[in-house]
């Protein structure tokens, strides 16, 4: 009964869906008040019904109704139960259903939070957004139905969830990921609301940049567990693959940097206009096409979904009417004159443009890269493959390009600025950057070149927005008023250039300091790595609730002292048998090391091991984290509360000239 | 990276595909070999896996070819040797690092020729806007004004 | 450029990736052509299945054949045997390469389920699929009588592809040898 219901409200909920793509955006048309008024309440009604829906999957996993396939396909009633809720966008229907639910969520928070837009914009922005669940929904409705039961033909019990996402990290990486892509629907339905009306002028790009941020700020803690899963789930101790499938997630993270800053620019400026309504548009495409990539079975990858050409084809129409469609109307309606506000080439302006080139740059060639086997076997041109070397030796010289001018960007002023007063204000933090770069690498055993140069880029971004902070608080009474009267706007690009530099850092040293050793270990055996000791002291037979499993009893000592103990598992799963690496980790601020199983070898006890030594990795996800936070903050900005309450007074964050 | 991460059915038949740490203890008369394994062998495709390389694959054909792999090095073959032996019996398909030569020239000079093409557009684009304004300043002024009415707020420094 | 028109670019630039991504449905991203098409058999030295006689190239080529990969730990191997028994009936000649597989199981096998075979090769190492870039088995080769590989079919052989694909195409080897 449960799942009918679910099916019911979906249904609901597509109708739902399909009259706020309708009226409002027709009531905008005819400006007839009565029909775009009635779009908050059919975006609130959309949450509701969708979520009924998706409260009904979910029941139908924790009750075990195996009649349901999806739950007779993806769960089991030996999974611990936040599994089993886990397990519900565990598969493609299911995670379909959460993108539908998040899409509704975010339709709902514009229509509550955005009482002080015009009616005319908040109508036709929501008629965008119903415009999307409509595809999605119908999607749904059409080929991936989450509530299809088998009956007759019941099992008696589920096929189990993939071991491989039965992990707490992945219980939050789905929606957190989707929290981001669909996000950006809110700055393309601004954007698409703008061309609409035809006037881009900077006040969409005001009322858009939260949204923006929070969504990019979503997608980047997204990105980050699904590496962060990679790493210490998979057991080969890589954190990013380059598949396709993170590609998909990659390229809106990309865009979507390009057009934060953008919108910086078209809000505080008013310039590139067309051009950052373009970004908005290329932004939320790319999510669009993530979706298709993964499933639709176009490319190879590792994580993709069981596919399905039938869904593949649905996908690229839908795809081919928002894209095509928005970008004919932006080719119709984008003004086609640059705009006349003027800058000089010093300038932060000139410096957001580098940003904007680099990253879009960046995300074109992630893009291609991606593509490019699929283009060359389309072509019959042969079967290639494009794999981390390529996009490597693309990516570390463009981030190399993008960081001297990002340590500039906070200290420069709008409009116009000097290289002299550059000069003055950043000769110290360059210097000290360099020094930084020579000298601190020399802590480990070996120089590295490329440690250097990452740690001179990162230093100078750190000493630049220190150098920065200094000179807005200097002037303040006491250092603590000084620091209250920095906006959260400013905290915000603060943190997340701060992000940028820890996980850059990271990301070169953990490449270039780490230190791998396969090797065949028995019980009693030590092996030194990197000036730890590995003592392998015992094998256990353990048993978990849906698995058993050998366990390698691992102490770790340095210099005779204990300083970890590890227990790195091989898993048996006992519904499908399958067999899984459980590696394991003790984390540190400044290393990793990491044990995990391979196989027995011999009848003596002996394993193959996998020893690593992995210096600072965790930065890049505390850099990730950061960035995350920074977007976070922004929203906490006064001019977007006070867009709430219009009438509020002006000049108290007068000083600001955020991020 | 996509969550619901499920390793299509058939592979699962096929091989037992998963996250199995694939560990081989090779000995090598040499660390220098070592480290060239390792690279080496995230540098070549499985051929009959999803997208995963040899090194993180436990195919049998994944195993045979880090097989293969150790006895060219120990064999004392260059890295372009072994490559060009993958290549032979595996197709260009086996390169994580596509040749440099025909048409994946273009892959390689893409990024190229956009940062050449994005930084000329930028360049160009500022020119352009800088003589218009040149001529228009004192609508400029004006839009700025209507702006700042519309952002309603005082922008200290410009 | 006109203005106006420069704004059209974005459009078309997904327009003609849409098409790739169109075409891309139909294409599959693991079917993988053979890297030795139109290239000779590799050479090998290798023993007859359950005997110590060695083999070698030139054994196996001079007339138009099918060179079949196979072993006896291979579901599939199990499917298409019968079929193939059926198209040596026909009078197609048919080479096994018994890979990475132990003798007496596969002789026991061939006794039980009937020999297609006119030899086979016992490729215990897997050191011929290895220089065929076989990558599983079973996997079908069509040699010419120059003992040139002319198509690889990778999975089982049953009437469909027989008689689409790999039939057509011997027919078309043999015309082209009489010819001569």
């Amino acid at each position: 009964m449960i799942p009918e219901l679910g099916h019911f409200a979906l249904i609901l909920g597509f109708c739902l869906a399909c009259i706020l793509a309708v009226v409002p955006a027709w009531g905008a048309w005819r400006r007839n008040s009565r029909a775009m008024a009635l779009a908050p309440g059919l975006a609130v009604g959309l949450l509701v019904f969708v979520g009924i829906s998706f409260a009904c999957l979910c029941t139908a996993f924790l009750q075990d109704d195996f009649s349901v396939k999806v739950v007779a396909s993806n769960s089991n009633s030996l999974l611990p139960p936040m599994y089993k809720f886990s397990a519900v966008w565990g598969n493609h229907e299911g995670s379909l259903l959460l993108w539908a639910l998040i899409l509704s969520l975010w339709t709902c928070a514009v229509a509550v939070f955005s009482g002080q837009l015009p009616l005319l914009v908040l109508a036709r922005v929501l008629s965008v957004m119903g415009a999307v669940g409509v595809g999605f929904l119908s999607f749904l409705l059409l080929t991936s139905n989450p509530f299809a039961r088998l009956l007759p033909g019941t099992p008696a019990d589920g096929n189990d969830l993939n071991p491989l996402l039965q992990d707490p990290g992945l219980i939050i990486h789905p929606p957190l990921l989707y929290m981001g892509y669909v996000g950006f629907s809110v700055a393309f339905a601004f954007a698409i609301a703008a061309l609409l009306g035809g006037r881009l002028d900077a006040s969409w790009a005001r009322w858009s940049r939260p949204w923006t941020n929070v969504a990019w700020a979503f997608l980047s803690l997204g990105i980050m567990l699904g590496s962060w899963w990679a790493y210490y789930e998979l057991g080969w101790g890589g954190w990013w693959f380059w598949d396709p499938v993170e590609n998909a997630s990659f390229m809106p993270w990309l865009a979507g940097t390009a057009l934060l800053h953008s919108l910086a620019a078209t809000e505080k400026r008013g310039l590139f206009k067309s051009w950052t309504v373009l970004l908005a548009i290329f932004a939320f495409s790319l999510s669009l096409l993530g979706t298709f990539m993964v499933r639709s079975g176009v490319l190879t990858s590792v994580h993709a979904f069981a596919t399905d050409p039938a869904r593949g084809l649905f996908i690229l129409v839908f795809l081919a009417l928002v894209v095509g469609g928005s970008l004919t109307l932006y080719a119709l309606r984008a003004p086609a004159v640059t705009s006349r506000v003027s800058f000089e080439w010093i300038s932060r302006e000139s410096l957001i443009l580098c940003n904007n080139v680099v990253f879009l740059v960046a995300t074109i060639t992630v893009l291609f890269g991606t593509l490019f086997p699929l283009i060359m076997d389309a072509l019959g041109l042969g079967k290639y493959s494009v794999g981390p070397p390529y996009f490597n030796a693309v990516f570390v010289p463009l981030m190399a390009l993008l960081a001297p001018f990002m340590g500039l960007g906070p200290t420069a002023r709008w409009k116009k600025d000097s290289t002299r007063r550059w000069q003055s204000e950043l000769a110290v933090p360059a210097l000290v950057a360099v020094v930084c770069g020579l000298t601190l690498p020399l802590l480990n055993a070996d120089y590295n070149l490329w440690v250097a140069l990452a740690v001179t880029l990162s230093a100078w971004l750190v000493l630049g927005l220190l150098r920065d902070l200094w000179h807005r608080v200097r002037g303040a009474a006491s250092l603590g008023t000084g620091l209250r009267r920095i906006t959260p706007s400013y905290w915000g690009m603060f943190l997340a250039h701060l992000g940028f530099a820890a996980c850059v850092t990271g990301i070169v040293a953990t490449s270039q300091y780490n230190i791998e050793h396969d090797l065949k270990m028995s019980p009693g055996d030590t092996e030194i790595l990197a000036g730890y000791e590995f003592h392998f002291v015992e094998l256990a037979p353990v048993r978990g609730p849906n698995f058993v499993a050998d366990e390698a009893r691992f102490e770790i000592s340095r210099d005779g002292e204990l300083i970890a103990r590890l227990a790195p598992q091989k898993r048996r799963y006992l519904a499908t048998g399958q067999v899984m690496t459980e590696a394991d980790i003790d984390g540190r601020l400044f290393r990793d090391l990491y044990v995990a199983m391979g196989e027995p070898i011999g009848q003596d006890g002996a394993w193959a091991m996998r020893l690593h030594y992995k210096p600072m990795v965790r930065w890049m996800w505390l850099g990730a984290i950061l960035m995350a936070i920074g977007g976070f903050t922004t929203v906490a900005d006064k001019r977007y509360r006070r867009a709430r309450a219009p009438v509020a007074v002006p000049g108290a964050e007068g000083a600001a000239r955020g991020a | 990276m996509i969550a619901a991460v499920r390793v299509a059915l058939l592979s699962l038949l096929l091989m037992s595909a998963g996250a199995l740490a694939v560990i081989e203890t090779y000995e090598f008369s040499d660390p220098a070999l070592e480290q060239r394994y390792q690279l080496l062998s995230t540098e070549l495709r499985c051929p009959k896996c999803q997208n995963q390389n040899i090194a993180d694959s436990n195919a049998p054909i994944a195993q045979d070819l880090r097989k293969l792999l150790y006895q060219q090095l120990e064999a004392g073959a260059s890295d372009e040797q072994i490559l060009d032996h993958m290549v032979a019996r595996y197709g260009e398909f086996v390169r994580y690092r596509p040749r440099f030569a025909g048409a994946t020239a273009v892959l390689w000079l893409a990024p190229f020729l956009l940062l050449a093409a994005g930084i000329t557009i930028a360049v160009l684009t500022l020119r352009s806007r800088k003589v218009r304004t040149g001529e228009a300043a004192s609508l400029s002024v004006d839009d700025e004004q209507r702006l700042r009415k519309l952002l309603g707020e005082t922008e200290k420094n410009s | 450029m006109a203005p106006r028109l420069k704004l059209f670019l974005p459009l078309l630039i997904f327009a003609i990736m849409a098409v790739f991504l169109f075409r891309g449905l139909s294409l599959d991203p693991q079917a993988m052509p053979s890297a030795l098409i139109d290239r000779p058999l590799p050479e090998f030295e290798l023993p007859v299945l359950g005997q110590e006689r060695l083999l070698a190239r030139k054994d196996v080529i001079g007339e138009v054949a099918l060179l079949n990969v196979w072993a006896t730990w291979c579901v599939s191997c199990r499917v298409e045997h019968p079929y193939l028994v059926q198209i040596a009936a026909g009078g197609v000649p048919i080479y096994g390469v018994n890979y990475k597989d132990e003798d007496a199981a596969a002789s026991r096998w061939l006794a039980e389920l009937g020999d297609p075979y006119r030899l086979n090769i016992a490729d215990r190492a897997g050191s011929l699929g290895l220089d065929m870039g076989v990558y599983g088995a079973p996997e079908t080769y069509l040699l010419d009588a120059a003992g040139v590989i002319r198509y690889r079919h990778v999975g089982v052989v049953d009437e469909r592809v027989w008689q689409t694909i790999l039939q057509p195409l011997y027919r078309e080897l043999v015309a082209k040898g009489e010819a001569r």
